[in-house]
């Protein structure tokens, strides 16, 4: 039986896409068959980020709507023979999105996969709502910045409330925070909320921190998972968040300020 | 903040305000002062009534109120005067 897990936020822009290819592409260098799905009709991104974007045929609207196979609308990642997306549509709307289809497809997928990525669209509309419905565990992703803070609890909020664990009345979505965009030399300098800050305000244990970096950008450039950039902060960061999520202790990293010179400290910079 | 900026205070601690704000805001919307869906109750409870009894839109109200553990679903009908 696959565990699905949803990368939510309520937020735009706070890096869903970015972590979902991330942390999907993790689960599978660990070498489980996993599946991650674009939830954002009308807006897809995430063949990009992944940079299959060419080879996109079939969607999960025309498999909801019964116009492919899910076999056929699947793609295989580039680098890993055991990941594979499952895109959206570009050209319709969220209503698209029945529960019924999607609760079919996501039934067969389960068949097929240990893991289930499922990749929401900002807001708490339709389209959010479907991809959460089904989370046995959230990745919430944050940024240290009030509304993104804001946002984040309101979806909790509508996790607690709106999931199928909870309309069942079962064991509730296992919740996770996910700090992106983190800069330790502002935290220090006090201009951004620090991960206890956040962590305190939430009140959802800390999953990952994943440090502000060029490297995010150079990644979807190039249409490549940002773990796969080899030796980079960003690529450390999101193994380690992977190795959490299964169960290991990994210190967490790349959240303290490196020491600067004593004339940085005099004058600031 | 430079060494400099510490002496002279010219900057302030910005994310000590945002945390500030948010703990203020976070608790009052958990806490939960309106649900989202009291305004459509309200209107549909209102079509539903005026079917059968005139009364005006103002005359319904609907508050949802938290007391210990559990929470109060309070409708309000106001009937208009027989004469």
């Amino acid at each position: 039986m696959a565990q699905t897990i949803v990368v939510t936020s309520g937020k735009g822009g706070v890096g869903k896409t970015t972590t979902s290819a991330a942390f999907a592409s993790g689960l599978a260098l660990r070498g489980h068959r996993t599946v991650v799905i674009d939830f954002d009709v009308g807006l897809r991104n995430l063949d990009l980020v992944m940079g299959c974007e060419r080879r996109v045929v079939y969607d999960f609207i025309n498999v909801i709507h019964g116009e492919a196979r899910l076999q056929q609308a699947l793609i295989r990642d580039r680098t890993l023979d055991n990941l594979y997306i499952l895109p959206t549509s570009q050209t319709r709307d969220k209503e698209a999105l029945s529960a019924e289809g999607v609760a079919r497809v996501m039934a067969e997928l389960q068949q097929e996969f240990d893991y289930i990525v499922c990749d929401s669209p900002a807001g708490i509309e339709t389209g959010a709502l479907r991809a959460l419905y089904h989370a046995d565990a959230a990745i919430v992703v944050t940024n240290p910045e009030v509304s993104s803070v804001r946002d984040s609890d309101r979806i909790l909020g509508i996790l607690a409330a709106r999931s199928k664990r909870a309309e069942e009345g079962r064991e509730p979505v296992q919740e996770h925070l996910l700090l992106t965009r983190y800069s330790p030399k502002r935290v220090q300098e006090g201009e951004m909320l620090s991960l206890e800050d956040v962590k305190e305000l939430l009140r959802v244990p800390l999953l990952g921190v994943i440090p502000e970096s060029p490297v995010i950008l150079q990644a979807s450039n190039q249409g490549i998972p940002a773990i796969h950039m080899k030796g980079s902060d960003v690529a450390q960061a999101y193994e380690d968040t992977v190795a959490r999520f299964l169960g290991e202790e990994r210190p967490l990293r790349f959240v303290q300020q490196e020491k600067s010179s004593f004339f940085k400290r005099l004058f600031g910079g | 903040m430079s060494f400099l900026d510490y002496f002279l205070g010219t900057r302030k601690k910005t994310a000590s305000v945002a945390k500030d704000r948010l703990k203020l805001i976070l608790a009052h919307e958990r806490s939960d002062g309106t649900p989202d869906f009291l305004p459509a109750l309200q209107a549909e409870l209102m079509a539903v009534i005026s079917k059968y009894i005139p009364v005006e839109k103002e005359q319904i109200s609907v508050h949802m109120e938290r007391r210990g553990d559990f929470e109060v679903l309070e409708l309000n009908v106001l009937f208009p005067d027989q004469r």
